[in-house]
């Protein structure tokens, strides 16, 4: 044993001991981000028991999804509520559950704990259902009748089926009405706020003759009227789609034999998850996955889908890395190729690498208040000045959120693309030169080719960083529910002015401002697992790059 | 030339070169292009350059002017308005939208007149009871525009300044009118008609109260309570007198907060005496404070707030004086701090409107500005030969009246935007108002235009520190020995797979490990307390026993397993263990901390918050883990091989090798490690913003959370008023932060080039 120790084996172990706990926290944590992630889309069974008094005997039903259990101490019970009976002590312990048991509308608070000790057997009905709803979350219980305009249409058998269909129709009906007030709606009201920008303008302009005025006005009052008129239409159809969206009405019964009445043009979607079967439940699994990345957030982004958010991302980082690659590749070329060698250059490259560790928000408060507060402020006295006091580029934005990343990111690109160039063997370019090319024939044909892997892996690298980071982004453009996306079909179809949602703030938000965290917790594990996807996949992507690159340099220099 | 080009071979038919003025061409465009590729990515290169050392000088310009000094500028002098012949002034003012002036003389007339050239705009006379002759003259705090003249009959009169604003033809047009808020009638203070010697005058929306001085040396507080009958619209005034316990000597000036629980009586001797008035029905004593030996209080007065008091002396002092809370909840007035002292004696101190700031005159008419928080002292060049009799200051604090004795009246401009920043009021302890003592608080915003802004930067600075120490000491021994495995013992394929792993670790967002600590790891840590620390201690011990455990087995089994993969057979146990400690965490609890160790630290004196330093420890230290391994990883696997071969030829263990020679030769480098990992934590924001619960205290307490300069910024930048302090003071916290975070940084990497250039020479 003392020769053991002293042979210093035990240090070895301990070291190996501290990389085998960062490998498992890191697994760890990746193991748990996806676990919680993907289990929020698999239809857990509905459980349904009764809770009561451990003295009165048993009393009110509670059914719902199990969400999970803890085990705690007696006094630490006690705390919570629980009626601990006298015969157990202060060294037992007691099983609580958190059960989600939706009905917000009906019973208030849509998840509660229930101590073990008063609990019934857990029953798993098969004709349990839930139901997802665009308001009050989710609801459980089960279906008694389907009504057409108060008429019965369906009870019984069959009921489930005409149920399916008659959500399906609704869905559509809702899907048409979106459709038309976003861009329909919306391609008028811009137009209308165009007109009344441009009406202001008129009047304010010294130099017009009184009759040139009026002609352009009554132009404009012609347009408007116009527009009014198709904006009625619009309304009308609206109205009517309206009315047979909520046609039909879904009576069911809550836990407690209570019945309640369901707009079906509310719902969402409708599952029984107690009678799936097993290939049913995959189907359902990956319905639900697609609803979530493809749906738009409801209910202050607590249910529903992330769409926006990804768009979002994706969006802000493609600008970005539009922005920064030219600009970091054309400065990494100066910096290696053409700038004179010395101290200062020495000192400004050591400055750039390590702006790459200066804090993302300090770029975020120079992005806050140069861009927006300097340079937007400008641009709109310059160019919007009518518009004004309402800012259009002077507040948070797209193009500002991507101009700040790219200032965060450019010292990633500059020292990938350098490391490549410097990779580069001199020989290639002595021989390119002594073939009579010219430093730039030398540097675009031969130099920069054998280098893009660097410049992807660079771009890549930024690209994941800028996909991640949040902190910056709060300051100068996203926000918690864009009301539109940074891109539409109305002219100039892509809105550098408009603020945007992104997965990472929406993790922030979602998980730290949100009303209601029990609800919003599945959601934010889902969306924290699409960023860690996202961003996992585009560093191997960079990593596998890299080492294929080395590769091929080794054959080069050989 | 000799151009062979030029003349073509005969019977060759023609050359397959270009003809020379193409090549000609050629070379002109070629040449061109190079230029246009040089200068081109010149330009590029050094616009990229220049637009990165821009965050420098924008910052920097952003955050000088909260320490540019204050400037005043006399731009016009005019003869009182509205004074004649053998009249005094009383009292200055100027309206909100720095365009009108009023001057009150001490006939009882108020005349407004236009800063621009001094032109009268309307004259005012007060009404007076009749025959009294006016005997003194007061007004309640800059906000309320209240003021009162008294009169020897022991009556007073009562107005109220207002602004009346209208936009005809679409511009301002303020009309300047005197309201009568208690009604028009003079008010009776003394029934028995004595005069009023010094009178002391409140006014706010809880009321009016007004002391005074009578002749026979009494002194009586009188309480007017308006009531406004809502059907009649009939105003009726409650008036509840109280004679106050008197005091040796006779009063000069008197001051009542705005609170009404205050009354300070300045004497001839040069003490104030402070009297608590909170219950008119036994109004108390509470003693008095000597300000000066050597004179006399010359003139006081209350800043914003009316919570401080401001005393100028006949010997030139300036002290700051406020009530302070004793352990028995009594207030005694309490001597804050000193200002620059001054050559004569105090003829004038205005408060600012809005702000803890405050103009001083004194008689060789030199002014100064100060500010309360900050104590911070700015002089001008003397505005005046005389004493400087009169100062008023706009609400909005951009232009100032000066008049001295021949009442001859300047108007100035005053640039002053930031007097409550100085290099004390962000680092040093201050004694705000309302606290027993001075102290480092961080309290930016709160409602109303009376709070005191409180922007120490240590609470803040302090938060990072202590986030940044206890993720370093989470990340640092699991980083550096970690890496030294990884670089030295551990097998080549093993190697390839961890440290891509590392490196996706680094990627992960911070806002995703934040959610967790905020929402998975917070709750968990709560509730599984004992688990901690029972890993903590555990988990060296398990290892080690394995590996005892290990040795002994028979060579055969141990011989399976290559060298370099004992991190792989060390992870059942780390699993194992771990999940020992968390299920065995709630027996503990009833074991040794009766059944809830949250409860039990909390009995036992440690506060604790469910958001706390430890939470944020794990998780920023799991952010901080890579940067630090994969720099500490390169420093130890490039030690020059024949070292370590030389050493373990010379019969040392693999073990003594490491350190006798790895570790002296890679110490620097492992350093360098080290230093980007603090610069990483120091400025990490997400983690912290959401890992903790964001309050600025000043403490090392593990249990409890903490306020970072980063997550600062995050979550009051977009909230404040562009171009303010605070908004400035952020970006000098963001400046701190980029100035810090790069050196550190920079060191760093000198370091490792160091190291570099002396593994190159070994």
């Amino acid at each position: 044993m003392k020769l053991w120790w002293k042979s210093g084996a035990p240090w070895v172990w301990l070291n190996a001991g501290a990389v085998a706990v960062s490998m498992v926290m890191v697994v760890g944590l990746i193991g748990l981000i996806a676990v919680r992630g993907l289990s929020h889309f698999y239809p857990s069974e509905i459980v349904e028991f009764q809770v009561g008094d451990p003295e009165l005997g048993l009393g009110q039903m509670v059914m719902g999804e199990h969400v999970r259990s803890q085990t705690i101490p007696v006094p630490v019970a006690r705390d919570a509520g629980i009626t601990v009976p006298p015969e157990l002590d202060d060294d037992d312990l007691v099983t609580r559950h958190l059960i989600k048991q939706g009905n917000r509308d009906v019973t208030g608070n849509d998840f509660a704990w229930y101590a073990e000790l008063q609990m019934s057997e857990w029953q798993t009905p098969p004709d349990a259902m839930r139901l997802e709803r665009r308001e009050w979350g989710d609801f459980y219980g089960y279906p008694v009748r389907v009504l057409e305009e108060g008429e019965v249409v369906a009870e019984g058998e069959g009921l489930w089926e005409a149920l399916q269909s008659r959500v399906e129709r609704a869905n559509t009906l809702f899907r048409e009405l979106r459709r038309i007030e976003r861009r329909d709606v919306g391609v008028i009201s811009a137009e209308m706020e165009e007109l009344r920008l441009r009406e202001r303008a008129l009047q304010r302009d010294p130099d017009i003759a009184p009759e040139a005025l009026q002609d352009q006005l009554d132009q404009i009052q012609a347009r408007q009227d116009v527009l009014q008129e198709n904006f009625q239409t619009l309304r009308g159809e609206i109205d009517i789609l309206r009315r047979e969206l909520y046609r039909d009405t879904l009576v069911a019964t809550v836990v407690g034999g209570q019945e309640v009445q369901i707009r079906i043009g509310d719902i969402v979607r409708a599952v029984q998850p107690n009678s799936l079967s097993l290939s049913a439940k995959v189907t359902e699994y990956a319905q639900q996955f697609w609803a979530f990345v493809s749906g738009e957030p409801r209910e202050a982004n607590t249910a529903g889908g992330i769409f926006p958010a990804i768009f979002g991302t994706v969006t802000m980082v493609l600008l970005m890395s539009m922005i920064v690659s030219p600009f970091g590749v054309l400065a990494a070329i100066y910096l290696r190729e053409y700038a004179r060698q010395g101290p200062l250059l020495k000192l400004i490259r050591i400055s750039v690498y390590n702006l790459a560790g200066v804090p993302s928000i300090v770029y975020g408060v120079f992005g806050l208040g140069f861009f927006i507060y300097t340079l937007g402020g400008s641009i709109d006295q310059l160019f919007y000045s009518d518009r004004l006091p309402s800012p259009t580029f002077g507040s948070p934005a797209l193009i500002w959120a991507s101009l700040t990343l790219a200032l965060l990111t450019l010292p990633v690109v500059i020292v990938s693309t350098e490391e490549g160039l410097a990779r580069i063997p001199s020989s290639v370019r002595h021989g390119s030169l002594a073939l009579g090319a010219t430093k730039s024939e030398t540097l675009w044909k031969v130099v920069v080719p054998l280098a893009t892997p660097a410049m992807m892996t660079g771009m890549i690298l930024a690209i994941a960083r800028a996909a991640g980071e949040v902190a910056p982004l709060m300051l100068v453009g996203v926000v918690k529910l864009a009301p539109t996306l940074p891109v539409d079909a109305t002219f100039p179809f892509i809105h550098l002015d408009r603020q945007i949602m992104h997965l990472g703030f929406h993790i922030y938000d979602v998980g730290f401002q949100s009303p209601n965290v029990e609800a919003a917790r599945p959601l934010v594990y889902a969306t924290a697992l699409v960023l860690v996807l996202l961003i996992i996949v585009l560093n191997l992507t960079a990593i596998s790059i890299r080492n294929r690159l080395r590769e091929r340099y080794r054959a080069a220099s050989d | 030339m000799n151009d062979m080009s030029q003349r073509p071979a005969p019977g060759q038919g023609r050359s397959l070169l270009p003809r020379p003025e193409q090549r000609e061409r050629l070379r002109r465009k070629r040449a061109l292009k190079d230029n246009v590729s040089r200068y081109g990515i010149g330009a590029a290169g050094i616009g990229v350059v220049f637009a990165l050392g821009m965050i420098f000088v924008y910052l920097f310009s952003e955050v000088m002017p909260l320490f540019k000094s204050a400037q005043i500028a006399t731009e016009q002098t005019y003869a009182a308005p509205g004074l004649e012949q053998g009249e005094a002034l009383e009292h200055l003012t100027i309206d909100r939208y720095d365009t009108l002036g009023a001057t009150f003389t001490d006939t009882g007339r108020i005349t407004f007149f236009e800063l621009e050239g001094g032109s009268v705009r309307s004259s005012f006379e007060m009404p007076r009871p009749e025959d009294a002759t006016q005997t003194t003259f007061a007004t309640g705090f800059a906000t309320s525009r209240a003021f009162a003249y008294g009169y020897d009959n022991g009556e007073i009169s009562l107005g109220q300044v207002e602004y009346a604003i209208t936009y005809p033809d679409n511009l301002r047009h303020i009309e300047p009118e005197l309201t009568f808020p208690l009604g028009e009638e003079p008010l009776t203070l003394d029934e028995a008609g004595r005069a009023i010697q010094v009178l002391g005058l409140q006014a706010s929306d809880r009321g009016t109260y007004a002391a005074a001085e009578l002749d026979d040396g009494t002194l009586a507080v009188t309480s007017f309570d308006r009531r406004e009958n809502i059907m009649t619209g009939e105003v009726t005034v409650e008036q509840t007198t109280a004679e106050l316990p008197g005091f040796e000597g006779s009063a000069r000036q008197i001051l009542i907060d705005n609170r009404f629980r205050h009354l300070y009586v300045s004497d001839e001797a040069g003490y104030i005496h402070h009297y608590d008035i909170g219950n008119l029905d036994s109004p108390d004593y509470r003693g008095a404070v000597r300000v000066t030996d050597s004179g006399y209080v010359s003139k006081m007065a209350m800043l914003n707030g009316t919570v401080s008091i401001i005393a100028g002396t006949s010997d030139g002092q300036v002290r700051q004086y406020f009530p302070v809370r004793d352990d028995r909840n009594r207030h005694d007035l309490t001597h804050i701090r000193d200002f620059a002292r001054y050559d004569a004696s105090i003829t004038h101190i205005e408060p600012e409107y809005t702000r803890r700031g405050f103009l001083v005159g004194d008689e060789l008419g030199n002014l100064g500005i100060h500010h309360a928080t900050a104590s911070a002292d700015v002089f001008d060049a003397p505005k005046t030969d005389g004493p400087l009799s009169r100062i008023a200051i706009s609400p909005v604090n951009a232009m100032a009246l000066f008049a001295d004795e021949n009442q001859q009246l300047q108007v100035a401009s005053v640039s002053n935007p930031h007097p409550g920043i100085s290099f004390s009021s962000l680092w040093r302890k201050v004694w705000y108002e309302g606290s027993s003592e001075p102290r480092y608080v961080w309290q930016s915003t709160a409602g109303g235009d009376e709070f005191e802004p409180k922007m120490s930067l240590m609470p803040l600075t302090l938060g990072t520190l202590k986030a940044a120490f206890y993720a370093m000491l989470f990340a640092t021994p699991l980083a550096l020995m970690g890496a030294i495995y990884t670089a030295y013992f551990m097998s080549p394929k093993l190697r390839g797979k961890v440290k891509p792993t590392i490196e996706v670790m680094e990627a992960l967002p911070t806002v995703i490990l934040g959610f967790l600590a905020g929402l998975w790891l917070a709750p968990f840590v709560e509730n599984r307390l004992p688990a901690v620390f029972s890993i903590l201690i555990l988990m060296p011990i398990a290892m080690l026993a394995f590996a005892y455990l290990w040795s002994r087995l028979p060579e055969r089994l141990r011989l399976r397993v290559p060298d370099g993969w004992e991190a792989v057979l060390l992870v059942p146990t780390i699993i194992l263990v771990g999940w020992a400690c968390v299920s065995a965490s709630p027996y503990v609890e009833i074991l040794f901390f009766d059944g809830s160790m949250r409860q039990w630290l909390t009995d036992n004196g440690f506060s604790y918050d469910q958001r706390n330093a430890l939470v944020v420890g794990i998780a920023m230290g799991f952010a901080v883990i890579p940067t630090i391994f994969s720099i500490a990883e390169d420093a130890v696997f490039n030690v020059p091989k024949h070292l370590t071969q030389g050493s373990l030829a010379l019969g040392a263990t693999r073990w003594q090798t490491v350190v006798g020679v790895v570790l002296p030769t890679a110490s620097i480098g492992m350093f360098s490690a080290v230093m980007m990992g603090f610069g990483r934590a120091v400025g990490e924001t997400m983690i912290v913003l959401m890992a903790t619960g964001n309050s600025p205290v000043m403490n090392f307490n593990i249990f409890e959370g903490m306020r970072t300069l980063s997550a600062n910024i995050a979550v009051e930048l977009t909230e404040t008023a562009v171009g303010s302090s605070h908004f400035r003071i952020l970006f000098l916290a963001a400046l701190v932060l980029l100035a810090m975070t790069f050196l550190v940084n920079t060191l760093a990497e000198i370091i490792r080039q160091r190291l570099r250039k002396r593994y190159g020479n070994l």
